[in-house]
């Protein structure tokens, strides 16, 4: 056992990241106050080198999970590992994780310099590297002008940069952003999103597990995506697998906004409130309940194939698209349609079409088809 | 301001004229010019003099002022080691056990000082903690009454700390020790340096516990301020009086110029 922890400090003192401790492996981890669950039994792995992004609403857990690999929650079952290390009776600081939490948590007391060189200082790397270490993570994150500046002269985006800085500079396996871009506007937010890609691309040792409530955020940077909602792990998959095959409703709703329409399966495909659609529908019997679930971009103005006819509720003009809210026989359509020349006025009687290839069919009795 | 109208405001400057000076300004300005005068038969003092000073700054009252001044700054310092540990434990406590500690220190201030002196002079008088008669019983009195100010203050300064950068610096390798050095501490320095001249500021003008548990070679300058109107000599008083005014506001003024790095935020 001597052996590992040696060779991690060589690793480290090397610049290199610890990739013994590179990977997350979180076992049936549940968390509780006054018994009240806000985590239960989580299994999720994350490799070294991939980015996982924790996505869900506020209060299902996602954060708490966060919290419960940095070591500030305890959990009250399950084990966490980091790389092949049980770090679950260890306090957060012997873990060696680097963490970004969404109000930077910058110290105002030290300059940007020793914010970054503080988590060095902490672990007692050899002193006479320490600039050297400091500078290359500034560097990285594009920061290296401003060393000698004092948090509170910094922008909101500039904070962040040095946040992530001072993560990175103590090189850990594993690296944890709580809802790193939700204090930035949204311009700063697509920069900062473009630049944490980067940053990535440039350590791809570094286990990443990224909390965000913003689907775009999860899409953009994620290898895989767990949906969380109600304490529960809901659906974990590429994005490409959750935004086009969603295995769960709320997967559907939560990532791409989908429609989610009540059906009932027909022998050529479904019922949807009178309507016949044409579509398969896997192993599904005949005359068993399914949600149809359709993204509202892949829907057309105008007759076609699986042609569905109702009268316009509400009509949003977005700049490039145009959002339709239809009423079919009592549900609910949204559409996205390219911004329209002569846009429907609200109560008039529109026609929409998708192609059966761009719908999902969940809920019970339906394969994964 | 809040009031927006000119009337508004005039009316709020007559008030506070009306209400503060004479509650608050005037009491002040009358000791401060008795301790000019040899007599105050009239409306005015009469009979302008500088002599109360010549003998408020030498001998017995120079003593009383080093005196008190020693006893303040004792007190203060451990009273904010004391205080600022305690809260620092505090805050890790659960529910309950924090709302004791709380009430506990609310204590001495809840107890009439008169009732603290001489629960001091009682439990400190007899072996193996034999205190009365020596300095040790007034600055430990001192102590006991001030500490609940400090606790107080570091305890409010805790509850709005972030536990974000307790977290921080956690995850970025430091050890509590080192949190608390580099971190913790010198966000609080700013609530310890306002709680450390609240601390002085009581300590200096501390009369009640202290008249029952002074030494004769350890009298504080109210005392002494008390001894010597109690005499008759109340001009001689009020010079003294205004010295350890002066040299109270002389180091509360000198604390809050110490700014802290922490304080700019």
């Amino acid at each position: 056992m001597s052996a590992a922890p040696a060779a991690a400090a060589v690793r480290a003192a090397e610049g290199k990241p610890d990739l013994a401790h590179s990977g997350i492996r979180i076992d049936g981890v549940t968390v509780a106050y006054d018994r009240n669950i806000v985590l239960d039994s989580l299994d999720l792995t994350v490799e070294p080198g991939e980015v996982m992004a924790l996505l869900g609403p506020s209060g299902s857990g996602k954060t708490t999970a966060l919290r419960a690999v940095a070591g500030f929650v305890r959990p009250v079952a399950g084990r966490v590992f980091l790389g092949d290390r049980d770090v679950t009776d260890l306090p957060p600081h012997r873990r060696g994780i680097g963490m970004v939490v969404q109000q930077y948590a910058l110290f105002p007391h030290m300059r940007v310099d020793e914010n970054v060189a503080f988590g060095l200082r902490a672990r007692k790397a050899p002193k006479a590297r320490i600039p050297e270490q400091v500078a290359e993570a500034l560097e990285m994150t594009g920061m290296a002008g401003y060393a000698r500046r004092y948090p509170r002269e910094l922008s909101g985006g500039q904070q962040q940069r040095v946040a992530i800085a001072r993560a990175l500079a103590i090189r850990p396996g594993v690296l944890l952003l709580d809802e790193p871009l939700s204090a930035l506007d949204a311009r700063l937010r697509s920069g900062m999103l473009a630049e944490l890609a980067r940053l990535h691309r440039e350590l791809p040792d570094v286990s990443i597990l990224h909390v965000t409530h913003d689907q775009v955020e999860a899409l953009t940077l994620a290898d895989r995506i767990a949906v969380m909602d109600q304490a529960r792990l809901r659906d974990c998959g590429t994005p490409q697998e959750l935004y086009r095959r969603p295995r769960t409703e709320f997967t559907a709703s939560f990532v791409g906004n989908a429609n989610l329409l009540p059906v009932t399966v027909t022998d050529e495909g479904v019922d949807l409130a009178g309507r016949t659609l044409r579509m398969p529908t896997g192993e599904a019997a005949a005359g068993a309940g399914a949600t149809l679930c359709i993204r509202p971009h892949l829907i057309g103005l105008g007759d076609g194939p699986n042609a569905l006819r109702g009268e316009v509720v509400e009509i949003q003009w977005q700049g490039a698209t145009h959002r339709l809210h239809v009423d079919i026989g009592g549900h609910r359509l949204k559409a996205d349609l390219r911004e329209l020349k002569q846009p429907p006025a609200i109560g008039d009687t529109v026609t929409l079409h998708f192609a059966a290839q761009d719908a999902v069919l969940l809920g019970s009795g339906v394969g994964d088809g | 301001m809040l009031v927006h109208s000119r009337k508004g405001r005039w009316a709020a400057w007559a008030v506070f004229f009306v209400l503060f000076l004479p509650l608050f300004a005037l009491p002040l300005l009358v000791i401060v010019a008795a301790s000019f005068s040899t007599s105050w038969s009239g409306a005015f003092p009469s009979g302008p003099t500088g002599g109360h000073y010549a003998a408020a700054t030498r001998g017995e009252s120079l003593e009383a002022l080093t005196t008190s001044l020693v006893t303040a700054v004792t007190a203060s310092l451990l009273a904010l080691t004391v205080g600022s540990w305690a809260a620092l434990a505090a805050a890790n406590l659960k529910k309950r056990g924090k709302a004791v500690l709380d009430a506990l220190f609310v204590l001495p201030v809840a107890v009439p000082s008169v009732v603290v002196g001489l629960a001091v002079l009682v439990a400190f008088s007899q072996p193996p903690f034999l205190l009365n008669g020596t300095r040790w019983i007034v600055i430990l009195a001192h102590t006991l009454l001030v500490t609940a100010f400090a606790y107080q203050s570091v305890s409010a300064a805790l509850t709005r700390l972030d536990p974000a950068f307790e977290q921080a610096a956690a995850s970025l390798g430091a050890r509590p020790g080192h949190v608390l050095r580099r971190v913790k501490l010198p966000l609080l320095l700013p609530s310890l340096n306002a709680a450390a001249g609240l601390c002085f500021a009581l300590s200096m003008g501390e009369l009640s516990a202290t008249m029952m548990l002074y030494p004769p070679d350890w009298m504080p300058l109210p005392v002494q301020i008390y001894t010597a109107t109690d005499r008759g000599a109340l001009f001689t008083g009020s010079a003294v009086a205004v010295v350890l005014m002066g040299s109270t506001l002389l180091v509360l003024l000198a604390v809050s110029r110490i700014r802290t790095r922490a304080s700019y935020r």
